[in-house]
């Protein structure tokens, strides 16, 4: 059993699956993903308001108690995500209006994939149990009305601090999001047409909600990093064919007061303008250099105390070289990383060049929130609340309708139990189709430097003219102290002050902190059974590898003979158990004229399926 | 194991497959063998397109069956409308689409694209561009696409600005690709022809390019697609053949003619005509060693009609048609010979290599080279560039520097050891004959140079004296005998390797190297 669905969870779920275990998914939030779920604007308010409001439901139903054995002890589960704090949102356009308008579509978009599930934990003899309890009810069912999520009471702790905000703006007609669903992949459909004419109109409160269902807003921003551990894994097992992917189309960094693109691959080296000749070469050469440092011990100072940044200096590179390696190659801290993380950094980030793209990254169609659900295409509850759970050895929970489920092993998001941190946000950026990744480094030292994930409409993250842009950092203060002097760097916040041409808009912002909980190690939340695995939530690094490290970890742990989500078989390979025979081969019919047609047919489909195939480089 | 799925075994999956393999083998077989039928009782119906279909959707390469369909198609072309042929062949590119996915560099399947666009009533040329385009993205090198798109490009009138757009998207991708930098290369002269020089660029354009090109070899100075380009924007138009020297010997009763290429003349032909005083002489072409092959010199034994030592001097005039070039000569009473010759300097003969373009362009080149050498102190392309870019400049003025980078180059590329030292050579006798043309010599000095080659010997036709002591010459080429005036050469080899043929007496006449002439031609 798996109890809340993000990312870890599912991995793990999906190995246990894959390795003939049954698995109950539950979840008490409505949601998939956890805190790395994906909102529409009506979810996302929902969200806010399930974090804002202090409600107090502690009136404990103790029914469970009943189904608790003479012979097992209870443990509650914490019903409050404490992990998301000082949530704020600001509108920063005309409300006028928007009162009476509503989502187009009615359901919040999570009820769309709520699936019927029922997948029995194995039976077996009962000595403790774990006991559920519900946040909010409607599991199977699917429909849910927005109103009815807010029913989760997260106290207000000052310790955990992070933040999102998420705003978009106006900005030219782009015409993509019909078809960049067809051609996911390639980002120079967003490109062909750029070139549609800008119509500047104005975007107003109504619209957002109205077009709330076009966004898929993500609580963590993240990317993929195109030969990370995720994509090695969702290519292993297969999983990738449910999902569809666009790579990032520009880095760029914030320099002087502006907004640079960073030449990082081959082909942008060579077309860099900015870059002169020698510095070309210099960069090339230590890129080249980067890509294969470890056999050169000589050519590296590997003392702990050399910073990346001393080295980079040393390296007699001109300080534009040094700050697109030290912030947007390599992004790591100027003040605290040392050479052997500042060059294994770059070298990963050039490894995953060329992969799928010019940029190592890349990002799933509707937002991070799709990734656990390709993983979860098992079977699982949603708003399945869970309550308390019980000590030792867990072999059961008690759900919200009094039924005892019993389980062997239970996988738990570390917010049901108890207690670092990321930023984290949204809203928009530029004028251009593009995906952009910018750094902007700290103005002082001490401050984190903050990273900007801009969206275009075409990852169908937001709708049309719009941009959804993530600032994420780790904490200092809080959300909006630590974000906004950025955001004010950036955009324009008053929405009918026109004069300042250059900035794009926000036109709404949510800012809030996410406790980072990737290095609390599982004593600290006190004694748990032991077959009560607990997994972190989102860590701040840019990439997934942490998450899939620790489901792997998890996995290994439970069944330590497994493979980890092995890939599935071929269908003509699995031999049912019907009849015995073999399924008629579908590639190839018996008439002999039909041959050569039916074989190229299969071929093709292939072709489209397969989205993360590899791109044929050299 | 209890819900998990039974999965077939490696041997069972290795049988199915297998089988798999022989059912296919027996349909292709079996199919193959109607078709051969069918081509044999002349059945040339839309059935046995549908037959080839099959074999050639597996298997495009097989060239027999597209040979057939085309005979197909030539006889419904025959027998139906014009509508039915337009669908015909609108089916055919779709089909050649599929068997192109099969095998992308299909010569019979790209051959068989061109026809079907030759024969179609009304052909969609930029449905066909779009196609090439998106080929060339999957493999930006594939040379039959590359074709294809010329042909279609020509066929269908693409504007050359659009081609060098495309060509320069390509680039942007990825400028390791000598395909697109050898298309510029077509492109470029069309549409920015330098008005002084045929086949060369305007300066600007020129600029720009350098600058493209220098982008690429900053980034990259081991990719040579960018070198080749480089060296085909700084190169110039091979100049017009044309006979540079014509040399008379009284004692010989000879006429010598010298060419800047290598040509054919038939012995008696009429392409190559000597006046004697006016009037034409007959006389039968020959080659110094006598084996009349293509070649930098033609000599003739002039009548003895045409040479009378009581005259006060006689007018030699050679007339070449090819190039409708003629050169004269006087042989005055009492002298031994008399020649004719155009200046190397003048005509900076030794400088095809690269151009002779404004010297502001090649110094900034060089500069821009040297910067690059300094960072990148072991490249080859960079070595060699910077020497030739210095004998575009001026072959004397760099002459020492340039051997120092040879010494450079040698040790950053030893496998090549051995070409770069015929290239000093070729370079160090290049600059001996620029500077006897200031001196007005007859003596050559070419000894203690390390020579591997000897080479331009035919610009050596008036030199009586030449001193080739102390290098590395293993043997002398037959071009030796293109040096009619040779009286002394000294061949001493220090330190003498060993069975030499060059370790000879140091005095030594030309003749005893010469092959005995033809007989003489009775007149």
């Amino acid at each position: 059993m798996a109890v809340v669905i993000r990312l870890p969870e599912s991995i793990i779920a999906a190995a246990c699956s894959r390795s003939g275990q049954r698995v109950l998914h539950v979840d008490s939030r409505n949601y998939y993903g956890g805190n790395w779920a994906s909102f529409s604007f009506s979810g996302l308010l929902s969200w806010i308001k399930e974090n804002q409001t202090k409600t107090d439901t502690t009136e404990e139903s103790e029914s469970w108690r009943e189904l608790i054995l003479d012979t097992e002890e209870a443990i509650p589960l914490d019903k409050e995500d404490k992990t998301i704090q000082n949530v704020e949102d600001f509108c920063y356009v005309s409300q006028d209006s928007a009162d009476d308008v509503e989502e187009t579509g009615a359901l919040p978009q999570l009820s769309a994939f709520i699936t019927s599930n029922i997948c029995e934990a194995p039976q077996e003899s009962e000595e403790e149990c774990l006991h559920l309890d519900s946040r909010s009810l409607e599991a199977e069912t699917g429909e849910i009305p927005p109103e009815c999520v807010a029913k989760n009471d997260p106290e207000s702790t000052t310790q955990s601090k992070g933040d999102v905000t998420s705003e978009r703006e106006k900005c030219p007609d782009d015409a993509t999001s019909g078809q960049s669903a067809v051609e996911a992949v390639t980002p120079e459909m967003a490109s062909v047409t750029e070139a549609a004419s800008p119509e500047p109109k104005k975007i107003i409160y109504s619209q957002i909600v109205k077009e709330g269902r076009r966004f898929n807003i993500d609580l963590v921003s993240k990317l993929l990093y195109s030969r990370g551990l995720l994509i090695d894994l969702l290519i292993k097992s297969n999983v990738s064919r449910y999902a569809e992917f666009k790579n990032i189309t520009r880095i760029l960094t914030f320099r002087e007061g502006r907004v640079e693109q960073v030449p990082c691959s081959r082909a942008d080296v060579f077309n860099s303008k900015q870059l002169t000749m020698v510095e070309k070469r210099m960069l090339m050469k230590f890129l080249t250099f980067c890509l294969d440092y470890e056999p050169h011990p000589d050519d590296y100072p590997d003392h702990k105390e050399c910073k990346f940044s001393d080295y980079l200096k040393i390296q007699k590179l001109t300080p534009n070289l040094q700050h697109f390696i030290l912030h947007s190659i390599a992004m790591v801290s100027e003040a605290d990383s040392n050479t052997i993380a500042g060059l294994t950094a770059t070298k990963n980030f050039l490894q995953c060049l060329g992969r799928y793209g010019n940029t190592p990254f890349l990002f799933p169609l509707y937002g991070q929130g799709e990734i656990p659900q390709c993983f979860c295409r098992i079977l699982f509850c949603l708003s399945y609340g869970v309550e308390c759970c019980s000590v030792t050895k867990c072999k059961a929970i008690i759900d919200h309708f009094g039924q005892r489920i019993s389980a062997s092993y239970f996988v738990v998001e570390d917010s049901y139990l108890t207690e670092k941190m990321c930023t984290n946000v949204c809203y928009s950026i530029i004028q251009t189709l593009e995906i952009s990744i910018l750094t902007v480094p700290p103005t002082e030292t001490g401050q984190p430097a903050v990273r900007i994930i801009e969206l275009c409409s075409s990852t169908m993250t937001c709708m049309k003219n719009t941009f959804l842009v993530h600032l994420t950092c780790s904490t200092n203060k809080n959300a909006k102290e630590d974000l906004e002097p950025i955001v004010q760097k950036l955009f324009t916040l008053d929405a009918e002050k026109e004069t300042e041409v250059e900035k794009p808009r926000v036109l709404w912002a949510v800012y809030f902190n996410m406790k980072d909980s990737s290095n609390i190690d599982k004593s600290s939340y006190g004694s748990l059974p032991s077959n009560v695995y607990v997994c972190s939530g989102p860590d701040c690094a840019l990439g997934n590898d942490y998450a899939v490290k620790q489901a792997e970890a998890l996995f290994k742990e439970m069944f330590p003979k497994e493979e980890f989500c092995p890939p599935p078989p071929n269908p003509e390979d699995i031999i049912y158990d019907g009849d015995g025979t073999q399924p008629e081969n579908p590639g190839f019919s018996s008439s002999s004229e039909a041959k050569p047609e039916t074989s190229l047919e299969e071929s093709s489909d292939g072709e489209n399926s397969k989205v993360l195939e590899e791109h044929h480089e050299e | 194991q209890h819900g998990r799925l039974k999965v077939k075994t490696t041997e069972e999956q290795a049988e199915a497959k297998r089988l798999e393999r022989e059912k296919k083998l027996r349909q292709y077989v079996s199919t193959t063998e109607a078709i051969f039928e069918k081509r044999k009782t002349g059945q040339l119906d839309k059935e046995a397109l549908e037959l080839t279909n099959h074999i050639l959707g597996a298997n495009p390469d097989f060239a027999t069956l597209w040979n057939f369909r085309r005979e197909i198609f030539l006889h419904l072309e025959e027998e139906g409308s014009v509508e039915e042929m337009q669908a015909l062949c609108q089916g055919e590119l779709s089909f050649l689409e599929s068997c192109l996915r099969v095998n992308p560099k299909s010569y019979g399947t790209w051959h068989h694209r061109c026809w079907v666009m030759g024969r179609i009533p009304t052909p969609d040329w930029a449905r066909e561009l779009q196609l090439c385009s998106k080929f060339l993205e999957s493999d930006e090198r594939n040379f039959h696409c590359w074709d294809y798109r010329r042909f279609v490009v020509q066929r269908s009138e693409v504007a050359a600005e659009d081609e060098l757009a495309f060509s320069d998207s390509l680039i942007t991708r990825n400028f390791s690709n000598y395909s697109s930098w050898h298309y510029r290369s077509r492109l470029l002269p069309q549409l920015y022809p330098d008005p002084h020089q045929q086949g060369r660029l305007t300066e600007d354009v020129l600029l720009k390019e350098l600058e493209l090109v220098q982008n690429a070899f900053f980034t990259d100075p081991n990719d040579q697609s960018a070198w080749f380009y480089h060296r085909w924007l700084l190169g110039r138009a091979d100049p017009e053949p044309t006979v540079r020297c014509v040399y008379v010997s009284r004692e010989d009763a000879s006429l010598t003619v010298a060419f800047s290429h290598p040509v054919a003349v038939a012995p008696a032909g009429h392409d190559l005509i000597v006046f004697g005083d006016e009037s034409p002489l007959v006389v039968r072409w020959r080659t110094p060693d006598g084996r009349n092959r293509p070649g930098l010199m033609w000599l003739c034994d002039l009548p003895a009609s045409a040479l009378n030592d009581h005259w006060p001097q006689h007018t030699f005039r050679v007339l070449w048609s090819e190039s409708q070039t003629q050169k004269e000569c006087v042989l005055f009473k009492g002298n031994r010979d008399c020649w004719c010759q155009d200046s190397v300097t003048e005509e900076q003969v030794f400088r095809c290599d690269l151009s002779v373009e404004k010297s502001t362009v090649l110094q900034s080149e060089l500069e821009s080279c040297k910067e690059l050498q300094a960072l990148e102190p072991e490249n080859k392309w960079c070595l060699l560039t910077i020497i030739l870019l210095m004998r575009a400049l001026d072959p004397l003025v760099y002459e020492h520097e340039t051997l120092s980078y040879f010494e450079t180059l040698k040790a950053a590329d030893p496998m090549r050891a051995a070409y770069l030292d015929d290239l000093r050579s070729k370079f160090l006798i290049e600059n001996t004959i620029l500077k006897m043309e200031y001196a007005e010599a007859c003596v050559v000095d070419l000894s203690q140079r390390n020579l591997t080659i000897l080479c331009h010997l035919e610009h050596l036709l008036l030199v009586t004296h030449m001193n080739l002591s102390d290098n590395l010459l293993w043997t002398l080429p037959p071009s030796l005998a293109m040096m009619r005036s040779l009286e002394v050469r000294e061949l001493a080899q220090h330190p003498s390797p060993c069975s030499n043929p060059l370790a000879l007496p140091s005095q030594r006449t030309q003749e005893s190297w010469l092959p005995a002439p033809p007989p003489a031609l009775t007149h």
